[in-house]
């Protein structure tokens, strides 16, 4: 599968260089939307009740990762687990480069971690004050949810692409690393990390997701050639630069035709 | 029941999203790319012929939705 599995190596080959880009990035954002929430809830309620939600979500999400993991290792043959998992990320990268595209072009509004937090901020000082188990249960609801929301995009990220690269540690290691960027950052500065250029970053990421999920699911087509193995690129694993760089283009192809049809003057009706 | 729909809505919009469209066309393309593998036909063309479907049936979608929008 992926060349992630070849063991003399140590270096690292491109395929594994965007594996790790890719999941830091993605991880990187959602990170930076999890602690827009965790940060409103601590600031305006309790920080031990909004710790509470972020840790229990923190282990329901490892729990997740590893049982999912486990099972998609156990069920699928190689081909038929890059297919499936190579569209599943196609179809979430797609979603991901749709909603950039129409921000780009001005046709969806860009997301504001400020705007977000002063409203996550309002709603937190206007709630109620329910206490269990000794916890502010709206901190600790609201920074759960928040929490495992912006993580299972995380999980289903270091899933697909550490699978399908055959280097789940790899993946994981790069969404730890973001993580502990992002924590860090956040708890030095101890405001809304409005300045990280989401929208920007989000964008590219939707091209990485999309590129590798174009790649994987087509190798993962030859599950239906006879003898079943991957289907082969022309030019192995130098094709994922050229899809990469065709996504890029056709994205921008995109933004620049949609920004022409917004800036076009409205016809009037004939009468 | 009630718990079933809203675990395969969550599902569905965490994965499909705004525009079930795209999802649609993504694995269109790629059941004709399993249908020509399977029959014999299928070369070295047939990855690059299914990325630039792809991007086809990425765009139309996204230019419908941007003319609407």
């Amino acid at each position: 599968m992926g060349s992630g599995e070849s063991g003399d190596d140590v270096g690292m080959d491109a395929s594994e260089l965007g594996l790790l880009v890719a999941v830091m990035l993605a991880a990187a954002v959602e990170f930076v939307e999890a602690f827009t929430i965790v940060l409103a809830m601590g600031i305006t309620r309790d920080w031990r009740s909004t710790l509470a939600g972020t840790a229990a979500a923190l282990v329901v999400l490892a729990l997740v990762t590893i049982v999912a993991g486990y099972a998609l290792v156990q069920w699928f043959p190689e081909s038929l687990l890059q297919l499936v998992i190579g569209t599943l990320l196609l179809i979430f990268g797609l979603q991901w480069l749709r909603k950039a595209v129409l921000r780009s072009a001005g046709l969806k509004a860009l997301h504001d971690e400020e705007a977000i937090f002063r409203t996550e901020a309002a709603a937190a000082e206007g709630a109620g004050t329910d206490t269990v188990m000794g916890l502010d249960w709206f901190a600790f609801v609201v920074s759960f949810k928040g929490v495992l929301l912006e993580g299972l995009e995380v999980v289903f990220i270091v899933l697909t692409f550490g699978l399908t690269a055959g280097n789940v540690p790899l993946a994981a290691a790069g969404a730890a690393i973001a993580g502990a960027i992002v924590l860090s950052v956040g708890a030095v500065l101890h405001r809304p990390l409005s300045r990280v250029p989401e929208n920007t970053i989000k964008h590219g990421v939707g091209i990485l997701l999309t590129t590798f999920g174009t790649f994987w699911a087509v190798e993962g087509l030859g599950v239906f050639a006879p003898g079943g193995e991957s289907l082969e690129w022309p030019g192995g694993e130098l094709a994922i630069v050229v899809v990469l760089v065709a996504w890029f283009a056709a994205s921008r192809a995109l933004v620049l035709a949609l920004r022409r049809r917004v800036a076009e003057p409205v016809q009037p009706a004939a009468a | 029941m009630r718990f079933l729909v809203a675990f395969g809505r969550f599902w569905y919009d965490f994965v499909v999203g705004d525009d079930w469209r795209i999802a649609a066309g993504v694995v269109g393309v790629l059941a004709v790319g399993a249908v020509v593998l399977a029959i014999g036909r299928g070369g070295s063309w047939l990855p690059a012929a299914i990325a630039v479907a792809l991007i086809v049936v990425f765009a139309v979608p996204v230019l419908r939705a941007g003319r609407s929008g």
